[in-house]
């Protein structure tokens, strides 16, 4: 299969790239490592004519903390972003990119395209909402910072002006006593996943004093809620209430039927998932070393 | 319906050997490799970025070829499964997959061994669970994981012995 043809570019600038992007408007479409748009642009969905490459844009690709904030190139890679120093003190980062596909295409797709794609089932969309990240957006005017949950408004559909892209994205770095965890249930390595569930926890003294839910593969856009999170609050967790606050997020859900599974089955998947993320991030909390991995069919 | 008449040049080193060629922009690096170069060891499984059989390594690192411009690797090192062979000598990793019968078909075996290769470079010592990891994006549709996952596994001890 080829795409359609097109025009190829390779700007030398984020300037140049920007100043591609308004003179060629909605012909033009950007490409960072192109897992998610080569694909497409092989079956042949929507229509482009002018290719702005710009994988090899430096100074786009670093990964490293500033003060209590986490700074994340649009250019790193799912595999640098899993396997950085950094990224151990958010395990989340760790399971999230590090378990997106397989490591083919973790080699060479970006957290940058990752959020830009807003795919319904896409890993990035839903940890970075647990996560309460930043997006810096990069356009003809300068930048603007956007959170996740503004910056991706429907399924494939963000708040991206034409002339703009994602330039970086910045995770708050959580208080001592917090613990994260990303789980997800894939079909196989390569496969979007079926559902999947994050959290992070921060307990003090026993007492959960933050909590952030989110569900990917559960609506057209993450799921988050905050009257969940709220049920942690002030309480020491236990499975129980785990299972109270999965109950209350996977209400507010809207897991399509598809050929993945039925909307009944999902429903049930999501909810042992938060459970198990939940219990990941607890240990985590504590200071313990939990590792885990997704789960495959 | 647009119809553009852009070529590029494109170079890059495949097996240690530098090419030059003028593509059209929205050439596969599978296809660029296979039809531009007449390397045809590297296979064109389901097209989609599932199945890894056409996976190569550029520039250090696992991908696949199928889901990459040639125009992303202009520039770059690209090594394949005919890379393997070194002066007419197996490399560990074929003669392991040979030796366990680690091929049915053999139509997944490049892909497999591209991502052996890269695999035991970043864990030269891997458990089974890490070689399973570590070819999960690569389908055998003979289903003949087995003796896939025995040959890296022998491919590893011996790698570690010379």
């Amino acid at each position: 299969m080829y795409p359609a043809p097109f025009n190829y570019h390779r700007p030398q600038s984020l300037e140049a790239a920007i100043g591609l992007l308004s003179r060629y408007g909605d012909d033009a479409s950007i490409m960072a490592g192109g897992q998610s748009l080569i694909p497409m642009l092989k079956m042949r969905v929507g229509e482009m004519t002018e290719l702005i490459d710009i994988r090899k844009l430096s100074d786009l690709d670093h990964i490293e903390q500033r003060g209590q904030t986490l700074h994340i190139g649009a250019l790193a890679t799912h595999a640098r972003i899993a396997s950085a120093e950094v990224a151990n003190q958010i395990p989340l980062l760790r399971e999230c990119g590090g378990g997106i596909a397989d490591r083919q295409v973790r080699n060479m797709g970006t957290i940058g395209g990752g959020v830009s794609v807003a795919d319904p089932s896409g890993d990035w969309p839903t940890g970075l909402a647990v996560l309460d990240a930043q997006l810096l957006l990069t356009g003809l005017s300068g930048t603007r910072l956007v959170s996740i949950s503004d910056f991706i408004v429907d399924a494939y559909t963000t708040c991206l002006e034409s002339c703009e892209l994602v330039t970086e994205i910045q995770i708050p770095v959580p208080p001592a006593g917090s613990g994260s965890a990303y789980v997800a249930f894939k079909r196989a390595a390569p496969a979007y996943p079926t559902a999947s569930a994050g959290i992070q926890l921060t307990v003090k003294d026993n007492i959960c004093t933050a909590a952030r839910l989110a569900l990917g593969a559960a609506a057209p856009v993450a799921v988050v809620c905050r009257d969940a999170e709220a049920l942690l609050l002030g309480k020491e967790i236990t499975t129980e209430l785990l299972e109270s606050a999965a109950e209350a997020i996977v209400a507010v859900a809207e897991p399509p039927p598809d050929a993945r599974g039925s909307e009944a089955f999902k429903r049930a998947m999501l909810r042992k998932l938060v459970v198990e993320a939940g219990q990941r991030a607890l240990g985590r909390c504590r200071g313990e070393d939990v590792s885990g991995a997704h789960h495959y069919a | 319906m647009h119809s553009s008449e852009q070529k590029v040049i494109v170079e890059m080193t495949v097996n240690g050997a530098l090419y030059q060629r003028e593509i059209e922009p929205r050439t596969l690096l599978v296809e660029f490799i296979r039809e531009e170069l007449g390397l045809t060891g590297t296979h064109i499984g389901c097209d989609t970025s599932y199945c890894g059989a056409c996976s190569i390594v550029l520039d250090g690192l696992l991908i696949k070829s199928c889901t990459t411009l040639a125009v992303q690797a202009d520039g770059g090192v690209v090594e394949t499964v005919e890379g393997l062979e070194k002066d007419g000598a197996l490399h560990p990793l074929q003669s392991a997959f040979s030796e366990h019968h680690g091929l049915q078909c053999g139509y997944c075996t490049p892909g497999m061994l591209m991502a052996a290769k890269t695999l035991l470079e970043e864990n030269p010592q891997p458990d089974r669970d890490q070689i399973c990891k570590g070819i999960a994006g690569n389908v055998c549709r003979c289903t003949g994981y087995v003796n896939i996952i025995k040959a890296v596994d022998a491919a590893a001890k011996t790698m570690q012995e010379s």
